[in-house]
């Protein structure tokens, strides 16, 4: 029974993984992976596509983990519990289930319209930070509360105060849990389409951005694009794009598995 | 002989519950003082007012006075990171921090803002020394103290404290995590320590309140029922319910 439930999960996995390697991976060339597409976006490569979404995961990250990390640490080690308090955490949870292309019509009208960031890599990487935060905080606080509270009393009965409890005592022991928790979240990020779709993924644009204001191409849109929006591409061309999105998500999820796995055999208690 | 610690009508609440009633007591410099009684008679509340731990976790009400060498330390304004590095506190289980025996030592200092590695160092010897763990140690200061067994824990939790220049030791059943033999150890090291620290400790062990204190109090449901020399505590007790709980009708 409770191996067929297994089954259940594990066959789609597998069939999903199977189909895009056995249909996409003949597409898979370094031409591919380094050229500009062509023939509106029927023939050429996907390289545009390839530096975009890198460059709006690297901008996610910079943007939603500082913030995501302050804000568990205010939450977990200096807040009151108070009414107050209660509040931003179910706001915090609900906001983990708002559906992502809310956030992308919101990114569109407080970003892209309301500051006049305009179509670009900054209100992308914006509105995926947004996205990003109701998790990576809620995974933040979980790793903090796993250190022991006897570290914050035996340093806070030293004469520390809170800054130093929480830097010396507290944030070393919780930086790899936090750093998984990150990691897992930004790798979701990458895949998604919906909250760039407004704010910054452009149809086609065969050239690289230059700045934090330029449009660029994604993995997820240009996907969307060459399957729906534009007639007679080749079907491997499309199967090939997806393989490298989801290679690059697992690859990602690899990165916090890696460190997870690099916790565990350091655990000191 | 004179008190290092006066406390003096000292009522604290958490919330609508009285946890501390009235309790007045002069602890004397380089004495051991036990504080002993069944759970939750407020026997740790009372010993973590005296480092102010108690505002750390919950909001507690506070009145009435304790002087530490005849200073206010409820007043407002009290350095409470002053506070605590005079006043140090030995916990029920052992808690190094996961880090090397060195950076563990060093830790209060650290947080003082001593940075200077000589000065560290120095400390560090001097405090491993003074917990009599010294020579077994010296050679692998940079193994984890995660690594200890729990007597050795728990003295390397008592080295921190010297490195801090703590004055006053507060322990909070610093031997119930502890193995007779252990235990028997760690009093010996207590008994040492109390011709430079003054020692207020918290036990639910009659025995060891017998053994290692000069001076007892019997506290019972947040009432300083009984305080005086250990001798007459146990032998004559002057309060019917002391005598009662010390006798094994209690708990």
């Amino acid at each position: 029974m409770l191996f067929l439930a297994t089954l259940v999960i594990f066959t789609p996995i597998a069939t999903v993984l199977f189909v895009l390697i056995q249909r996409g991976l003949p597409e898979i060339r370094w031409e591919f992976l380094t050229q500009m597409p062509r023939m509106g976006m029927r023939q050429g490569g996907i390289f545009p596509a390839i530096v975009g979404t890198f460059y709006l995961v690297i901008g996610t990250v910079a943007i939603a983990m500082p913030v995501g990390i302050a804000t568990a640490i205010y939450l977990s080690e200096y807040a009151k519990e108070t009414r107050l308090k209660r509040l931003i955490e179910i706001a915090i949870v609900n906001l983990a289930g708002v559906p992502s292309v809310v956030y992308g019509l919101f990114g569109m009208g407080l970003f892209v319209l309301f500051l006049h960031f305009g179509s670009s890599i900054l209100s992308g990487a914006l509105t995926l930070a947004m996205m990003s935060l109701p998790v990576i905080i809620t995974s933040s606080r979980e790793a903090l509360s796993s250190v022991p509270y006897s570290f914050r009393e035996a340093s806070l009965a030293l004469g520390a105060t809170r800054w130093q409890t929480v830097k010396h005592a507290v944030l070393p022991h919780a930086l790899p849990g936090i750093l998984t928790g990150t990691v897992l979240t930004i790798a979701r990020a990458a895949g998604e389409t919906a909250p760039i779709l407004f704010t910054v993924a452009a149809f086609y644009l065969p050239k690289l951005p230059h700045s934090i204001f330029d449009q660029c191409m994604a993995l997820p849109y240009h996907l969307y694009v060459i399957t729906t929006q534009v007639p007679n591409v080749r079907i491997s061309l499309q199967y090939g794009t997806a393989l490298v999105l989801v290679g690059l998500v697992l690859g990602i999820n690899l990165i916090a598995v890696l460190i997870r796995a690099h916790i565990r055999s350091q655990k000191k208690w | 002989m004179f008190a290092k610690i006066t406390i003096d009508n000292l009522n604290l609440y958490y919330g609508s519950f009285h946890a501390l009633k009235n309790v007045s007591m002069l602890i004397n410099t380089n004495q051991v003082t036990a504080i002993i009684g069944p759970s939750g008679c407020g026997k740790s509340t009372l010993l973590r007012c005296i480092n102010r731990m108690n505002e750390v976790i919950t909001n507690v009400d506070v009145e009435g006075s304790i002087e530490i060498d005849g200073e206010d330390i409820l007043a407002k304004g009290v350095d409470l990171r002053e506070l605590r590095r005079k006043v140090g506190m030995v916990f029920q289980r052992p808690n190094p921090f996961p880090l090397s025996i060195f950076d563990n030592v060093a830790y209060g200092p650290w947080v003082h803002r001593i940075r200077n590695l000589k000065e560290l160092q120095r400390r560090v010897e001097e405090s491993l020394q003074a917990v009599g763990l010294w020579d077994a140690l010296k050679d692998r200061l940079d193994t984890s103290a995660l690594k200890l067994s729990s007597e050795q824990q728990q003295r390397i939790c008592i080295a921190r404290l010297v490195a801090a220049r703590s004055e006053i030791l507060l322990m909070d059943e610093p031997c119930s995590a502890l193995d007779p033999i252990a235990t028997a150890k760690v009093e010996e090291l207590i008994y040492e320590l109390k011709k430079e620290y003054t020692i207020v400790i918290v036990t639910h062990n009659m025995q060891q309140a017998a053994r290692i204190s000069d001076e007892s109090g019997f506290m019972l449901l947040g009432e300083l029922v009984e305080f005086g020399h250990t001798d007459q505590l146990f032998t004559t007790p002057q309060d019917q319910r002391t005598e009662e709980y010390i006798t094994g009708r209690y708990g």
